[in-house]
Order: C-alpha cells, then sequence, then structure tokens
C-alpha cells in the first residue's frame, strides 16, 4: 500500500509539472493567441486598437500578474475550462476534445494491447528457437517495419488497400450517413474505419516489442535458475513459458508503458493521412489554424493520459516484481 | 583515450589502486586492453577504436547496416555531383512518369523526383548525426552526473528525467515547432534534442550505478581525484558502447522525428527533404493521381536510412552484452 501510495504522490507531482509546463510554454515563446488572431483578420483590411481589445476579451486572453494568471490556470485546468476554440468559434475546447478523445482511446488502446501481446509473443518465440529461421524472420521484419515512419506506412496501406483495391474506406471513422450510437450495426460500421490506421500502428510497433522481449529473454535463457529447471527435466515449453518469459516480461512492461507515448505520437500522423476523428487530427487542425487553446489542451490530455497510463503500469509491475516495491 | 587512461593507471606507482584484471566485468574492454597492455606494448587509440570497429564489422547484419549508411553518406555530401538536375529546377513536364531523362518521373511541380531524393538524404543525414549528437551529450552530462550523485540532487534529476521520458514525444514537438515558426532545420534540430535525451541519460545512469561502486572508482575516490574527473575520466571511457548505442538510437528517433514533423509541414516546405516530399505528395493528390513512386520512394529510403542505424546498433550491442552476439545461443 506504501508504495501505491508513493506512486500516486509522484503522479500527482508528474502531473502538476507537466500543467506547469504547458503553462509557461506560450509565455516563454515568441508571438501571442492575439497576434495570430489579429494577423488572420489584417488580411481583410487594418485592425483598430478596440478590435484588439475585442479580441482580447472575446477569447479570453488572461490578464493580471504571472501569478495570478497561474492560480487561475490550476482552477480552469482542475474544472476542465480550456477557453473557447479559435478554430471551431464557439465551440468549447472542452467539447471538442472529449468528442475527439473516444475515437483515439479505443483505436490506439486495442491496437496497443494486440500489438504488445503479439510481439512479446514472437520475440519469445524468436529467442528460444535462436539462429534458426523461426528467430530471423521476426527479427529482421521487426528491424525493418519498426523503422517505417507512421504516416509512411499510412500513406502506402492507403494507396494500394484504399484506393487501388477499394477493400477499406479510406478516411473517417464511419459512414457519412451513420450518426454515433451504440448499436450492434454502428459498432461494425466505426470497426470497419478503423482497420487501415489500427493495422497501420500495428506494423510499424510490432517490431520494437519483439526485439525488445528477444533481447531480455535472450538475458533470462543464460541465467543459472533456467539451466537448472531445464537440467531438471522440465519440459522445453513450460521452461521457456513459466521460467524465462515470465521473469523476460517485466523490463518489457516497463517499455510498454514508455512506448505509450510513441504510439500516441505515431496515431497522430496515422489520423493525418486517415482524417481520423480523433484527437491527433484535432491537433493537426489546431496547429495549422494556430488555435493556441485547442492546441495546449489537447497536448495536456494527451500527456495526462500517458501519465496514468505508465502510473498504471507501474503499479502493476510493482505487484508483479515486489523486488520494485522497496 | 580509452587506452591512454588505462596505460596510465597500470603503469603509476599506485599502490591503492588494485589491479584492474580479474575484478571488473571480463567483457569490459577497457578492461581486456589494460590487462593486454601489462604484457604487451602500449596501444594507440586508434587500435582500440580499429578493434572496436572489428567487432562490430564481424556481425554480419551491423555490416549491411555500415554499408547502407556510407551508401546514404556519399550520397548527401556528393548530391550536386549525383543529381541530374537542381533538385527545386521545376521546368520539366508535370507529374510525368519515368523516361530516361527523369527515371523516378517528375513531380505535379514539376521537379525531377530522383534528384530531390539524393538532396533530400542531406537533410535526414544531417538532422540525424546533430540531433544524434546533442542529445547524446545532454544524456551523457547529465545521466552520468546522476548516476554518481546520492541524495536530493539525484531524486530532482530523477524527476526531471521521469518526466522528460514520459511526456509523449511527437505532440510536443508538434506543440513546440507550432510555437516555433519559420525556425527551419535548427529549430526542428533544437526541439528533437529537447525530446530525445531522456531515454539514454537513463541508460547511462544505471550504468554509472553499477559502475561507482567498484574497486577502481573507490581508488580514484580515495587518492583525492574530483568527482568531475571520476565521472568523466574513469567512469566514461567504460561507457563506449553504451553511449555509442545511445547515440544511434538517438539519431535513428530524430530522422523519423524530423520527417514526421516535414510532412506535417511544420518545418520549412520550402526545402526539399524526404519528408517535405511525402508532404507534397499527399497535398497535391499523388494517391489519385496514382503516382506511387512519389509516395513509395522518399518514405522507403526513410525506412533504409534508420534500419542501417538500427543494424549497427545490432553491433554495437554484441560490444557490451556478449549474449546477444551472433551466433546460435543454445
Amino acid at each position: 500500500m506504501r508504495y501505491v501510495l508513493r506512486k500516486i504522490g509522484l503522479l500527482l507531482l508528474t502531473l502538476w509539472a507537466a500543467v506547469t509546463l504547458n503553462f509557461f510554454l506560450p509565455r516563454m515563446m515568441p508571438g501571442s493567441p492575439t497576434d495570430a488572431a489579429i494577423a488572420k483578420l489584417a488580411q481583410n483590411g487594418p485592425v483598430s486598437p478596440a478590435t484588439r481589445a475585442a479580441i482580447e476579451a472575446q477569447l479570453g486572453v488572461p490578464t493580471g500578474n504571472i501569478g495570478d494568471q497561474y492560480v487561475t490556470y490550476l482552477g480552469n485546468v482542475l474544472t476542465l475550462d480550456f477557453g473557447v476554440s479559435y478554430t471551431f468559434f464557439p465551440q468549447s475546447v472542452s467539447e471538442l476534445v472529449l468528442t475527439a478523445l473516444p475515437w483515439t482511446l479505443v483505436m490506439v488502446g486495442v491496437v496497443t494491447i494486440v500489438a504488445f501481446v503479439l510481439g512479446t509473443l514472437l520475440g519469445v518465440l524468436a529467442a528460444w528457437k535462436r539462429g534458426t529461421f523461426l528467430d530471423s524472420l521476426p527479427t529482421l521484419t521487426g528491424t525493418f517495419t519498426s523503422a517505417f515512419p507512421y504516416f509512411w506506412t499510412a500513406l502506402l496501406l492507403l494507396f494500394f488497400l484504399g484506393y487501388v483495391l477499394q477493400w477499406f474506406p479510406t478516411s473517417g471513422a464511419y459512414s457519412a450517413r451513420a450518426t454515433p450510437n451504440l448499436s450492434l450495426e454502428f459498432i461494425a460500421d466505426a470497426a470497419y474505419h478503423a482497420v487501415l490506421p489500427a493495422v497501420t500502428i500495428l506494423i510499424t510497433s510490432l517490431g520494437g516489442w519483439i526485439l525488445g522481449m528477444r533481447n531480455t529473454m535472450i538475458n533470462t535463457l543464460g541465467d543459472d535458475y533456467v539451466t537448472f529447471a531445464e537440467a531438471n527435466g522440465l519440459a522445453p515449453r513450460a521452461v521457456a513459458l513459466k521460467y524465462a518469459a515470465r521473469n523476460a516480461i517485466l523490463p518489457n512492461l516497463t517499455g510498454f508503458g514508455l512506448a505509450l507515448g510513441g504510439v500516441v505520437g505515431g496515431s497522430l500522423l496515422v489520423e493525418r493521412v486517415f482524417n481520423y476523428p480523433g484527437v491527433g487530427y484535432l491537433l493537426y487542425n489546431a496547429v495549422t489554424n494556430q488555435d493556441f487553446p485547442l492546441m495546449q489542451a489537447l497536448f495536456l490530455m494527451i500527456t495526462v493520459s500517458v501519465l496514468v497510463a505508465n502510473f498504471i503500469v507501474d503499479v502493476l509491475y510493482g505487484y508483479l516484481d515486489p523486488r520494485t516495491r522497496r | 583515450m580509452t587506452e591512454k587512461e588505462a596505460t596510465a593507471r597500470d603503469e603509476a606507482p599506485q599502490p591503492t589502486r588494485p589491479s584492474p584484471s580479474g575484478r571488473q566485468n571480463p567483457n569490459d574492454t577497457v578492461d581486456g586492453a589494460g590487462a593486454a597492455v601489462q604484457v604487451a606494448a602500449p596501444a594507440s587509440p586508434l587500435t582500440v577504436l580499429g578493434r572496436a570497429a572489428g567487432t562490430i564489422w564481424s556481425v554480419p547484419k551491423a555490416r549491411v547496416g555500415l554499408i547502407l549508411l556510407a551508401v546514404f553518406l556519399l550520397a548527401a555530401v556528393f548530391a550536386p555531383l549525383l543529381a541530374p538536375y537542381a533538385p527545386t529546377d521545376n521546368t520539366f513536364g508535370r507529374a510525368e512518369g519515368g523516361s530516361a531523362a527523369h527515371p523516378l518521373g517528375t513531380t505535379t511541380a514539376g521537379e525531377d523526383v530522383l534528384s530531390q531524393l539524393i538532396y533530400g538524404s542531406r537533410v535526414s543525414v544531417l538532422v540525424g548525426f546533430v540531433a544524434g549528437f546533442g542529445a547524446t551529450l545532454i544524456a551523457v552530462l547529465l545521466g552520468m552526473s546522476w548516476g554518481y550523485t546520492r541524495g536530493f540532487a539525484a531524486d530532482v534529476i530523477n524527476f526531471f528525467v521521469n518526466l522528460f521520458l514520459v511526456i509523449p514525444g511527437l505532440p510536443l514537438m508538434i506543440v513546440l515547432a507550432a510555437y516555433l515558426q519559420g525556425g527551419g532545420l535548427a529549430m526542428i534540430i533544437f526541439v528533437v534534442v529537447i525530446t530525445g535525451w531522456a531515454w539514454g541519460a537513463r541508460v547511462l545512469r544505471s550504468q554509472t550505478q553499477s559502475l561507482r561502486s567498484r574497486d577502481f572508482i573507490t581508488a580514484a575516490q580515495f587518492s583525492g581525484e574530483s568527482s568531475f574527473r571520476i565521472v568523466f575520466r574513469e567512469i566514461l571511457p567504460n561507457m563506449t558502447s553504451l553511449i555509442t548505442g545511445s547515440f544511434f538510437g538517438a539519431a535513428t528517433a530524430a530522422i523519423l522525428a524530423e520527417s514526421g514533423l516535414s510532412f506535417l509541414g511544420l518545418g520549412n516546405t520550402a526545402m526539399v527533404s524526404w519528408g517535405s516530399m511525402l508532404f507534397w505528395a499527399q497535398n497535391s493528390n499523388a494517391i489519385l493521381t496514382g503516382q506511387w513512386v512519389l509516395l513509395f520512394a522518399p518514405g522507403l529510403c526513410i525506412a533504409l536510412l534508420a534500419t542501417s542505424l538500427t543494424l549497427i546498433n545490432f553491433g554495437v550491442d554484441g560490444l557490451s552484452n556478449p549474449r546477444l552476439r551472433e551466433g546460435k545461443g543454445r
């Protein structure tokens, strides 16, 4: 319990640091959101100081000294009040983020788990059959595919499976005629639309799991207790899975937590290619339209999800390997 | 330098310092060399480098990687000689297929695809090496000081490294790039370095932690050497393979990150890079016009360059962990 409490403390501290980073980032950078909005207006003619003040008031540009701003900001974050979006004015940022979040969470979540399980199993197989075809095939393929840029894999699948063969829909998360609901029909439609983005992430992230698991597994296979188990005449399958893999999976689990950040980043590029309406695509839109409040809120949301996922992995790790609980 | 250090330590009359042979990890390159020095003539630093390179070269995967990397390096250096046209020369026919004059065809803006591909290697190679070097430098300075210090200072560094480790890199990169508009290549390198050092720092820290309690470090502490000297002159030479490994890792990440940012149009879109080629291909609907070369070639180059670095890393892994060397393990 003390272990969990300490981890919770650390999570809260990290969350605070991420929120603070998010607060200071725009203030350390050149240019301001108001300037960006005015630059947009200025294309149609000169902008008066009164307009500027009106824009600032409407966009909710913070006033007062930096300490007050920080306190207000913390309060806003706690109440999930991130202001209004510039691009989708007058929709609130929270509303936009909450609509986009489930798409990414479900799609990326499912793919990440599938990739982790599949990659780990292939890694175990590769290490166990070291030096054979069953080792070199997944290892070499994995090395190559993990170097594929996410967006390139996405473009290739889009081109060949989407346009040339027309097996899968090429953009969006559901058919244009459908409205999101929880009927089986809609879920099937959404799953069909998620195939290409999901396969892209699977192809590009699988290699990392294979290689990581193979390396730790090779190390545990050389350990004394594995040799001992083998000498005792245990079935090879039992030695591989119950002795070696069981211990080798622990470091890979930490890797799982850390790799989430990469997967989220990768899904952003994938969502852009497939116009998939998740957080990544929204962030892309926010960036290209200089929609700073939306951008900040999204970055915070992505960071918080990764932090919380890492926290869960950490706590789980503590239970699987009591040595880390010291 | 590694060799000289070892030699100096072995030959200097220092009774407090125990002979390193047999105490450290027998796979340690420095140690092995140090032990050899006692019987043979001192080897030059070049010999040590040569031996390390030989070990890497002996791993077939790493050999393929080195050859691939050499091809890309040559393309980047000699781009003006190799490319048939200037990369931004848009006086040719638009969206042409392959022909004798344009082996890979032309873009929708009328530029030669092959020339763009050759010139594009410059950006990726440059970003990979410069950002990889920058991130590794920070990782070495911070990770090793962190591994050597104990107490509150170590906890503070721990917190920061974990923060940067966990914060998703690409979204942070995109946000930073959006603020620092028009920074071009320097901006991208800066952002990649900022987001890319944490992993290396953590790896180097754990190795420093395990080395700091070794006998030769205790001996150095008793002989009154400064902490700075101990960390960077005594411990550092033992970690060459880890540092090389984290350099290649950071360089790979940098190449992928740069291409991702350019693809999103957040780099300098006027600059010819593999990422921006894909950006323009996507923008000009190359998918609809069926110009698959434009979609296929730049991405393949990125993937091959990144693969070459990963393959070299297999050889570097073999330096530090003999269990990972090629051959049948069981």
